[in-house]
């Protein structure tokens, strides 16, 4: 049973969500990240729920969730630090940088810190490709980033 | 398809519906096929066979491997030729130096990310990769050894992209290993089933096979084992357990599922006299290729140790069995047979036909009573459940059956499904209304329960019209009355077809107020308004289908119900053109042939009535014998006779009375009163705890025949092993009917069906030979439509003009009281069979191991039950207890529960109210009472002490 699951109100909630967007043409999609923003992840318990609101099944609904590695099956940390991996920013040293910032902040990809403060992602290419590599930070991107560029942004937001 | 013996050739795509015909040229060879047919498909019909990987013509094309390019003169690049139509003058080249390299290249990839474990896979010499890879001269893989799905380890450790084996399901391995991820499962679960369990998750590298959620395995997951996914895998990574057991089969013989009365055609693909696994053939005109868990996997009971394979006899049935030679078995049978009509009289015997055996065994044995016994007592289980379809489509229509055939399903554009569940109780034909609703064809559902089909994945909104049990003929009146009163009838199909002043008749009876929705609501608890939409929308739509079960025919008012369902049809027009119709779902496989073949007491085969001198003539003149103009008794009266002591020998073929027919302890006793009661069957089933002789009998995989479905299709029924009993059944009811003084001299059953042709007008062109040529036909057969009927009532009815019967609602008696406040009706369940003597020796009990009871909620709540606990079900008949399940898939009021398991014997509850024209038992319909029970009710501890004693089996006897 995850954390969701034990919250009283996480059907209500749930349920305001679905009706929230049930008449919409292509409603999943709304649905999954009010969900995510509601709860910060996709609960798996919600996936039936979604189905049967919308004459789908959740094999379907988990297809959908799985495919966008933005939605995720499980709470991240407060903060999400996001390196570019894509071929432009390769070119331009993001792998050396990566393996840099591993070893800064102590975890690896899709990891979060023990004080589950900063969770680190890859992510193929932000659009930034003039001025990579480059990283994201919350809403903020970083471009020519490099490892005192992150651990600045990291600091600043107090991760 | 896996093609290791070409059984169906795969065209790769489905075949197009157009009357439109496009003439191309593929590698220099012409030919033409309907426009929209995929440039593939018509390579296949050209006969040549273009590689391809994620395409079978199961499925509509998705164009994912690539191994199917072409290229085509005036088109630039190399499309995909699954997703490419055919055009006019089109010059299309399968085999170039180019496209060798793309195709070359397309399975080097595939190749990088799979086993190289050919020789000890389970799909060894089966397998579409390994057929590819040898058509496309795969000779070298160039890519180094890197990351993987398949590898349990690597050099660093265990590999985190592999997955074990998921065995959850009891009938086929998912092997994530061998997945190439062609999604050919996903789509065949989508289109061909409609039940969307499964999904590819993930994307890129990641992207996987996933039956439901992260944390579902097969069996928690939506998956109902159909066996769609396993049929179309191109390799060992969804395969049946029977294969990874034994091997590749080495042949195959086509015959027809034994399960339900859709009639499935199989291809059972055997290795020697083993069957390794049974798979839907396409060409089956009932079921196009698809198949349900029964059919496709629950076989195993025909080899399961609980059958019996020597015949036994005892004195009394509080004797044990005494295992003995046939000779001594059907001598002791005979002599006790005639004893006792010497000493009671010719009409104190009788035998019961079954809706699970053949056309010519059925035939046979209504001609052991008529002609050998010379008594009409011959009936048969069609009796406890659609007798009223054969009086009440006969007196409106002029037939004993439903009017069009499966096919039809996929022209109409609104099904009215009344007491039926047809994913649970027929669900290949659920799965092709399923695709019909996804295309936008609108659901009206008539039944107590909220049925799965309401929640039909992909469908839009269905209508459900919750009624009372026992309601049915105030609702569908009422329908008609709205109808009629809202001037939605079609009055030139009413006047060409009817008979106008009758139904002006029938229109006064029908504005009469008592049948206005509103005075129906207060009987029915249905609210008038979806009361007047159903009528809207079934009399708006063009083609409006209805299909129906035993929540019709099972009731007090079954026949009536049947001739209200037929006033809509005539009312709308709905008859006579493909998509429309008036269509009984049959219960078992046979239930059409055994009503055909003459098992009425009242009826020679073909529906004619014993008094009729005519027909009786012919059987007079073909039997040598004369023969009673008196019709028999009926199942239940042949119980209120026994009981009388006037009825007292009975031959009872595949049939298990005792725990199908209703108000179980009248019938226990009923048999305890006879002198002779001989069981025929594949178990010692709960009938045999009464009967004196117990002849072994004979699975369908053992023996030649004929059943017939639903749709009236004749199919064939094919030995694909040696009886495990020594003989077919219908040679034991001929060894029978010889020491009975009958000089009967069958070789084959297809003797038999020449005898059924040469006296029966309905069947005259039937012949084995016809079938074997025609795969099947649909009765009427005969000079006017040699190869068959598949729509009835083209032109006109049979009957001449449609008859308007007044459909007046009559309560049932049995009504829910302060004793009794609760509603129980009876129904299925997907992976179980009637009385489960079948499912329940087979793996199937994963699905329903046990019968359990639905109750709503607050009906739980007032009584003190849990989700879960035993409850005590109590009616005026008797009393059983079972397993509670809370679900508001019942309205309060009504509880509901299956008959599949005999320790439960919900028929102890049911009682022996009938119908009135057909006496078809009222099983949906019982009042009762619920509550908390900590374990059996003293029936069942007491029958299951008797059933135990009474099964006891001495050794045979030295000789």
């Amino acid at each position: 049973m995850s954390h969701a699951a034990i919250s009283a109100d996480f059907s209500d909630r749930l349920d305001a969500i679905i009706a929230l967007h049930k008449e919409r043409e292509g409603p999943l999609l709304p649905i999954l990240h009010d969900i995510q923003a509601e709860w910060d992840y996709i609960p798996e318990e919600a996936q039936p729920v979604i189905a049967a609101a919308l004459g789908m099944t959740r094999a379907e609904v988990h297809g959908v969730v799985s495919f966008y590695h933005d939605f995720r099956d499980h709470p991240a940390g407060r903060h999400v630090l996001r390196l570019c991996r894509a071929e432009a920013c390769q070119s331009m040293g993001a792998d050396a940088l990566a393996d840099q910032v591993r070893a800064a902040l102590g975890i690896n990809f899709h990891e979060t810190t023990p004080d589950g403060r900063l969770t680190l992602e890859p992510v193929f290419c932000l659009g930034l490709c003039a001025c990579g590599p480059s990283a994201q930070m919350g809403d903020r991107l970083l471009g020519r980033a490099n490892l005192a560029k992150v651990q600045k942004l990291v600091a600043e937001a107090g991760a | 398809m896996k093609d290791f013996i070409i059984p169906d050739r795969d065209f790769g795509t489905p075949a197009a519906k157009s009357a439109v015909t496009i003439s191309l040229l593929v590698d220099g060879i012409a030919v033409s096929v309907p426009a929209g047919t995929s440039v593939m498909r018509a390579a296949a019909v050209a006969g040549i066979s273009v590689p391809k990987l994620c395409a079978t013509d199961h499925v509509s094309a998705f164009g994912s491997c690539r191994l199917c390019v072409v290229q085509i003169d005036g088109m630039r690049g190399t499309p995909a030729s699954c997703t490419t139509p055919v055009a006019e003058g089109m010059v299309v080249h399968t085999q170039t130096d180019d496209i060798a390299r793309i195709r070359k290249g397309v399975m080097e990839l595939y190749i990088s990310d799979h086993p190289l474990d050919c020789l000890t896979c389970a799909a060894n010499g089966d397998c579409e990769l390994q057929d590819m890879a040898g058509a496309v001269g795969l000779r070298e893989v160039r890519y180094e050894a890197g990351a993987n799905h398949f590898a349990r380890r690597d050099a660093e450790g265990p590999n985190p992209e592999y997955r074990p084996k998921d065995q959850s399901n009891p009938y086929f391995t998912f092997d994530p290993a061998k997945c190439i991820v062609c999604s050919r499962c996903v789509r065949a679960c989508e289109e061909v089933q409609g039940t969307f369990a499964l999904t590819i998750e993930g994307r890129g590298f990641d992207s996987r096979v996933s039956a439901g959620m992260m944390s579902d395995s097969f069996l928690s997951s939506d998956c109902v084992s159909c066996g769609a996914c396993v049929q179309v895998c191109p390799t060992a990574t969804l395969i049946e357990n029977k294969v990874i057991e034994i091997g590749t089969p080495e042949h195959i013989v086509k015959t027809t599922c034994a399960y339900c009365g859709v009639g499935c055609s199989f291809d059972a693909h055997m290795r020697g006299e083993e069957v390794v696994r049974m798979v839907p053939s396409k060409d089956g005109k009932a079921n196009r290729g698809h198949s349900c868990v029964k059919g496709r996997f629950a076989w195993g009971y025909a080899t399961h140790l609980d059958r019996k394979l020597e015949p036994m006899i005892r004195e009394k049935i509080t004797d044990p069995w005494q295992v003995v030679t046939w000779d001594q078995a059907l001598d002791f049978a005979a002599s006790r047979m005639r004893q006792t009509q010497a000493a009671h009289g010719v009409d104190s015997v009788g035998v019961i036909t079954s809706s699970r055996c053949t056309n010519e065994e059925t035939y046979l044995v209504q001609k052991l009573a008529r002609a050998v016994l010379g008594t009409n007592n011959t009936d048969t289980c069609a009796r406890v459940c659609h007798s009223p379809t054969g009086y009440g489509l006969r007196t409106t229509f002029g037939t004993s059956a439903g009017t069009h055939d499966f096919d039809s399903v996929e022209d109409t554009d609104l099904a009215l499904v009344i007491g039926a569940n047809p994913t649970d109780g027929h669900p290949v034909f659920a799965s092709r209304l399923r695709k019909r609703l996804r295309q936008g064809a609108g659901l009206i559902v008539i039944d107590p329960r909220e049925i799965d089909l309401l929640k039909t994945p992909h469908m839009g909104q269905g209508l459900h019209l919750p009624l009372r049990p026992g309601t049915n003929v105030a609702v569908l009146t009422s329908i008609a009355q709205v109808i009629v009163a809202e001037k939605l009838y079609d009055e030139e199909f009413i006047r060409t077809r009817c008979d106008w002043d009758e139904f002006l008749g029938y229109a006064e009876f029908l504005m009469d107020p008592r049948h206005s929705p509103e005075e129906v609501e207060k009987l029915s608890k249905v609210p008038a308004d979806l009361i007047r939409q159903a009528a809207r929308a079934y009399a708006a739509a063009p083609r409006g289908s209805i299909y129906y079960g035993l929540g019709v025919t099972e009731h007090s008012q079954g026949s009536t119900t049947v001739m209200s369902i037929a006033n809509l049809a005539m009312l709308t027009g709905n008859i006579g053109v493909p998509g429309t119709g008036v269509n009984p779902l049959r219960g078992q496989n046979n239930v059409q042939g055994s009503c055909d073949m003459g098992s009425f007491p009242h009826e020679y085969p073909g529906y004619r009535h014993v008094s009729d001198k005519a027909t009786r003539e012919i059987y007079e003149k073909a039997w040598g014998v004369p023969l009673s103009p008196e019709p028999g008794l009926r199942i239940p009266n042949m119980f209120d006779e026994a009981l009388a002591g006037r009825f007292r020998g009975l031959y009872c073929q595949g049939e298990d009375i005792v725990q199908s027919d209703p108000d179980t302890r009248h019938v226990t006793s009923a048999l305890s009163a006879m002198d002779i009661v001989i069981v025929h069957d594949l178990f010692l089933n709960e009938t045999s705890n009464y009967a004196h002789v117990f002849l072994p009998g004979s699975s369908f995989l053992e023996k030649d025949g004929t059943f017939t479905n639903a749709e009236r299709r004749i199919n064939m029924v094919r030995r694909a092993m040696t009886p495990k009993n020594g003989y077919e059944d219908w040679q034991i009811t001929q060894m029978l009917a010889n020491r009975m003084g009958a000089n009967w001299g069958y070789t084959h059953p297809s003797e038999i069906m020449d005898e059924i042709a040469m006296t029966t007008p309905s069947f005259a062109g039937v012949s084995y030979d016809l079938l074997d040529r025609e795969g099947s036909v649909q009765w009427p057969c005969n000079e006017k439509a040699p190869l068959g009927t598949p729509l009835m009532h083209v032109d006109g009815f049979v009957r001449g003009k449609g008859h308007f019967i007044h459909t007046e609602y009559v309560a049932t008696e049995e009504r829910s009281g302060p004793r009794f406040p609760l509603l129980l009706t009876t129904g299925r369940i997907l992976s179980q069979y009637n009385v489960g003597a079948q499912t329940r020796r087979t793996d199937n009990l994963v699905w329903h191991p046990e019968d359990i009871l639905e109750i709503h909620p607050s009906d739980a709540e007032n009584r003190g039950v849990r989700d879960g606990d035993w409850v005590r079900v109590a009616s005026r008949s008797g009393e059983t207890t079972l397993r509670a399940v809370l679900t508001e898939r019942v309205a309060p009021g009504v509880v509901y529960t299956t008959f599949h398991h005999p320790t439960t014997q919900a028929n102890v509850v049911t009682t022996d109210n009938s119908d009135w024209a057909t006496n078809c038992p009222e099983f949906k319909v019982t009042a009762v009472q619920v509550s908390p029970s900590n374990g059996p009710s003293e029936w069942q501890e007491e029958y299951g002490s008797h059933s135990e004693r009474s099964r006891r089996i001495l050794p045979a006897a030295a000789e």
